[in-house]
């Protein structure tokens, strides 16, 4: 019983930073109709930001958040102004290339930088756990589920009681009639990919005390961006942090009861049961 | 008010708009009547910026439109409420009304003109917390054009709002269009109902395949041989 609550609440844990990367996904999936395959790379160079805050100037993983938050949103804020901006309207195949192109150069970039080697970001907590009824809780997890809780929660606000946040639903939901309201959507598709952004440079931010650090760490989690995005519903902010947390407490079980080698497998065959019996995802008719 | 002038449209190879001249006066009610696909709609995308135009010029009040963007052209006091409603389907009745005053000019007047549209379509506040989506479409098309009135429009461009409409409801959304009309906001109305349309209208223009093919007052063209044989099955 012990073994299954400590799984249960790692995996909740480490979904928490899992649906922060799916709803940065889904916000610009459903602002834009793009899936950004770049997003694993922008999370990637929040990781490289956090260890470069780190080892220069000594500044605590987490409380670099906030200094991710904003530069994160610039990169993806100009990003968007100064090329994908140029692409809305092409077909949807030259918008995907852009963005795995757009990734790659992120990529390259940071290994001509910090060249391809494994970074361990070791802070004093890293490995220190706290104990919660008998289960023991990892500190550094635990810190970042709560700060993902706080900017979900903010973010959720954001998005439902201001004008600017209900734009960008608008936009989400009718791109044209959005237009017809006065609502300049290359403006909020600036905003949108800034966010998206900046929340996947946080969930960066977030797993550099748990993660080794390299240039191509991205790709895995792209793809799991995109499981996530897809198994909750494309462009559902509720379904991306259900998703999150159904894969990452999927994997912390598979891991515990089948294999550590196993539990992507595991991922995978619910992922597809779930596009097998629910295509839409699971809050599939709901969007932003 | 709005001036078209020799406006050209394509889709592709396809011309779909032939040197179409269009004039709205300020406080007139205005229709575009004609057949599906004869190029009304396309009218007024171009007049929004939706689309750009092949050639021709579109201004208003003086402001060339082809130079804008469709937000500024909003901005200047055109608003269109579009065929098929759009409404935003996951936001409530409010919240779908508030979308219709997000521009700087019309925010300070948003509660005033809550209340202004609730007088106007009573059901609306009923229903105000229901999301957009799960309306009818009697319910959907006043709020379509409920939100375009929270804009502050100076010029309003209806499309086809009486369409899919049960006939009791299509008599109250042209009284209601004279009623927004009487109350000082000017009307562009692209209408296949073509009776009701004239009816309310100070002047007309009948589009066939693209082109302007008659033009006069309502009652004028209520009259005309080729109106009555065309459209109105007389």
């Amino acid at each position: 019983m012990i073994v299954f609550l400590q799984s249960l609440m790692s995996g909740v844990l480490i979904g928490g930073v899992y649906a922060l990367i799916g709803i940065g996904l889904t916000i610009i999936f459903g602002v834009m109709r793009v899936i950004n395959f770049a997003h694993g790379d922008i999370l990637m160079i929040g990781m490289y930001l956090t260890y470069f805050l780190f080892s220069v100037f000594g500044i605590d993983p987490f409380l670099s958040v906030a200094i991710c938050i904003p530069v994160m949103f610039a990169f993806g804020a100009l990003t968007q102004k100064f090329f994908i901006n140029r692409m809305l309207g092409a077909l949807p195949q030259n918008q995907i290339l852009l963005t795995i192109g757009l990734g790659l150069i992120m990529s390259n970039t940071i290994m001509l930088l910090f060249t391809s080697d494994y970074k361990i970001l070791t802070t004093s907590y890293s490995s220190g756990s706290v104990d919660l009824a008998g289960i023991s809780v990892s500190q550094p997890l635990a810190i970042s589920f709560f700060i993902t809780a706080a900017i979900t929660a903010a973010l959720y606000w954001f998005l439902m009681k201001t004008d600017i946040g209900q734009a960008i639903r608008a936009t989400a939901q009718d791109r044209e009639a959005a237009q017809l309201m006065g609502i300049n959507v290359r403006w909020t598709s600036i905003l949108a990919f800034g966010i998206g952004s900046a929340l996947a440079g946080t969930a960066g931010a977030l797993i550099s005390p748990t993660y080794y650090i390299f240039p191509q760490v991205g790709s895995a989690f792209t793809l799991k961006a995109f499981v996530i995005t897809v198994l909750g519903g494309m462009g559902s902010i509720v379904g991306a942090t259900l998703g999150g947390i159904i894969i990452g407490v999927t994997e912390s079980m598979s891991a515990v009861y089948i294999s550590s080698g196993w539990k992507e497998v595991v991922v995978y065959v619910l992922f597809l049961l779930v596009l097998l019996f629910k295509p839409s995802g699971l809050m599939g008719t709901s969007r932003m | 008010m709005l001036k078209i002038d020799k406006l050209n449209f394509s889709y592709g190879d396809l011309k779909v708009l032939w040197d179409i001249d269009l004039e709205v006066h300020a406080g007139e009610i205005v229709t575009v009547v004609g057949s599906n696909g004869a190029g009304k709609s396309t009218t007024l995308k171009n007049i929004s910026r939706l689309v750009r135009p092949t050639s021709g010029t579109l201004t208003f009040g003086g402001a060339d439109l082809t130079r804008l963007e469709s937000h500024e052209v909003v901005e200047l006091g055109v608003v269109q409420v579009p065929e098929g409603r759009k409404i935003f389907p996951e936001m409530t009745v409010t919240e779908n009304l508030r979308m219709g005053s997000f521009i700087k000019s019309a925010r300070g007047d948003r509660e005033a003109n809550i209340e202004r549209v609730f007088t106007l379509f009573p059901r609306l506040r009923e229903r105000h917390k229901q999301l957009g989506g799960t309306m009818s479409g009697g319910e959907q098309q006043m709020l379509a054009i409920a939100r375009g009135l929270m804009t502050n429009p100076k010029l309003l461009l209806l499309d086809e709002p009486s369409l899919g409409l049960a006939p009791l409801l299509v008599k109250s959304i042209f009284e209601t269009i004279t009623e927004i009309n009487r109350q000082g906001v000017t009307v562009l109305l692209v209408e296949q109902n073509v009776y009701q349309s004239l009816r309310i209208a100070h002047r007309a223009y009948v589009l066939e395949t693209g082109r302007v093919v008659l033009t006069g007052t309502g009652e004028e063209l209520l009259g005309n041989e080729h109106v009555r044989k065309a459209f109105l099955g007389m």
